[in-house]
């Protein structure tokens, strides 16, 4: 996947009024099955597995015994005891491993299945008129995945996405893939790459893996608290309640540059003369047209309105705690 | 966005950098390779009028929704302008980057240095290898 085909703003502001794809199929895929699949996981998810009904889909974390959160992931329930797992890059073999580990007390079997699939990501608000008709398919209700026919193989079609905008990833056999992918440019949909990805992502203020979310930090700091439930007895799930019951030390805040500069990754979060956080992700927002971006701060300072300063390269540059999500779509 | 062009009458420096230079003074900028690259350049932090700015050395940012670039000098002087008009329209850069895209004028303290720059042949050679 490039940063860039034509351009990230161009791509982007596709993907916000009409219609965008990425090739993600660096995603990786990992199928659970078995009688204990719902048992096994219960406990090594962070959100209610159980009420995933059958053709459901849930956002979840896999946190590690100190509520550190190992990876952020979208659970599919394919059918009874039938769940597909879609896990980022770069976690793809540390997850496998530590789920193969944990799964040994449980009757399921535990399949790396990341090479079976390719996964285009169909985003903006019209994806789903532009892609049923071009592809023949039914599509799924948000939050929900079907089972379809692409390129005469099977393959799946899921109601979610990371951009904030209405959509459906497509999980499909990597050899129709490159035909799909001509199929949809031919209806009109605009390829797009990384770089807009992630100013999407960062306007609605989705967490990443590696930049809001680590080992080091448990899902209350970074607000992804509503995606754990503690009584389910996840693995973390103790720290985790500690965490919430007793506040988290830093707390994850969406901002706003007051005037020029453009924040990044690292940048040192002022006030006065103290540093009182860093930021996670920056970049130029292309909807708001400013500089933006998230960070860890105490949590005092997360209040929406707070006055901050980024250093951005040695200049300070004044910037406000401003609400999630940075941009909401016009309705 | 143009295709690439690299003027006759401007001297290169091999960090992608121009130099227009009339009399004493030079107008600088980045080359099309150098906006092409980058991406839609969103952001221009200029030096201030009156600062020195050093041959080989950053005088300036520019930067795209994607990364920050410094802006190496190619000749060495004094800011006596800077491109204000960059601040509301830093996408002028990416559209006509020997133009309306310059980002400093510059009073020369080394007009010899103009002999190590190179021509647009000389350039554009260096860009195909």
């Amino acid at each position: 996947m490039p940063v860039q085909y034509e351009g990230i703003r161009e791509e982007h502001s596709a993907v916000r009024r009409h219609v965008g794809m990425f090739d993600v199929s660096h995603m990786g895929e990992v199928e659970v099955e078995g009688p204990d699949a719902l048992a096994f996981l219960q406990r090594v998810l962070s959100n209610d597995v159980a009420r995933i009904v059958p053709g459901g889909a849930q956002y979840s974390c896999l946190c590690n015994e100190d509520g550190g959160v190992l990876d952020d992931l979208f659970v599919y329930r394919l059918g009874g005891d039938n769940y597909l797992i879609v896990t980022n890059a770069s976690n793809h073999q540390s997850d496998l491993e530590w789920l193969g580990r944990r799964s040994r007390e449980f009757g399921v079997i535990v399949r790396d299945v990341a090479d079976r699939f390719a996964m285009l990501a169909v985003q903006g608000p019209h994806a789903r008129q532009v892609l049923g008709p071009a592809l023949g398919i039914e599509l799924p209700p948000r939050f929900h995945v079907a089972r379809a026919q692409v390129g005469g193989r099977p393959a799946l079609a899921c109601g979610t996405g990371y951009t904030g905008e209405d959509g459906v990833e497509l999980l499909i056999d990597p050899e129709v893939a490159p035909r799909v992918w001509a199929q949809l440019l031919d209806a009109g949909v605009v390829p797009c790459g990384l770089g807009a990805r992630d100013t999407l992502r960062l306007e609605v203020c989705y967490p990443l893996h590696g930049n809001e979310l680590t080992p080091e930090r448990n899902p209350i700091e970074a607000g992804l608290g509503w995606c754990c439930k503690e009584e389910t007895r996840f693995i973390g799930s103790e720290a985790i309640a500690r965490a919430r019951a007793e506040g988290p030390a830093e707390a994850l805040a969406a901002f706003k540059i007051e005037g020029q500069g453009i924040p990044r990754q690292g940048n040192p979060v002022l006030r006065g003369d103290e540093q009182v956080g860093v930021v996670t992700s920056g970049t130029f927002s292309p909807s708001l047209e400013v500089g933006a971006g998230m960070a860890y701060v105490k949590p005092e300072l997360a209040e929406v309105g707070t006055e901050i300063e980024i250093d951005v390269r040695g200049k300070r540059r004044p910037a406000r705690i401003a609400s999630r999500p940075l941009y909401a779509k016009r309705s | 966005m143009a295709d690439a062009t690299y003027p006759d009458d401007l001297r290169y420096h091999e960090e992608h950098d121009w130099a227009r230079i009339e009399g004493d003074q030079a107008t600088l900028g980045i080359t099309w390779y150098a906006q092409d690259s980058l991406g839609e350049v969103v952001f221009y932090d200029p030096p201030e009028v009156g600062a020195t700015i050093q041959k080989d050395s950053s005088y300036a940012e520019v930067e795209s929704v994607k990364a920050v670039s410094d802006v190496i000098a190619p000749m060495s002087g004094e800011v006596v302008e800077v491109n204000d008009a960059l601040e509301d329209s830093p996408e002028k850069v990416n559209e006509d980057p020997y133009g309306e895209g310059w980002l400093v004028k510059v009073r020369l303290t080394s007009p010899e240095e103009a002999e190590t720059l190179l021509g647009a042949a000389e350039y554009r050679k260096m860009l195909d290898r």
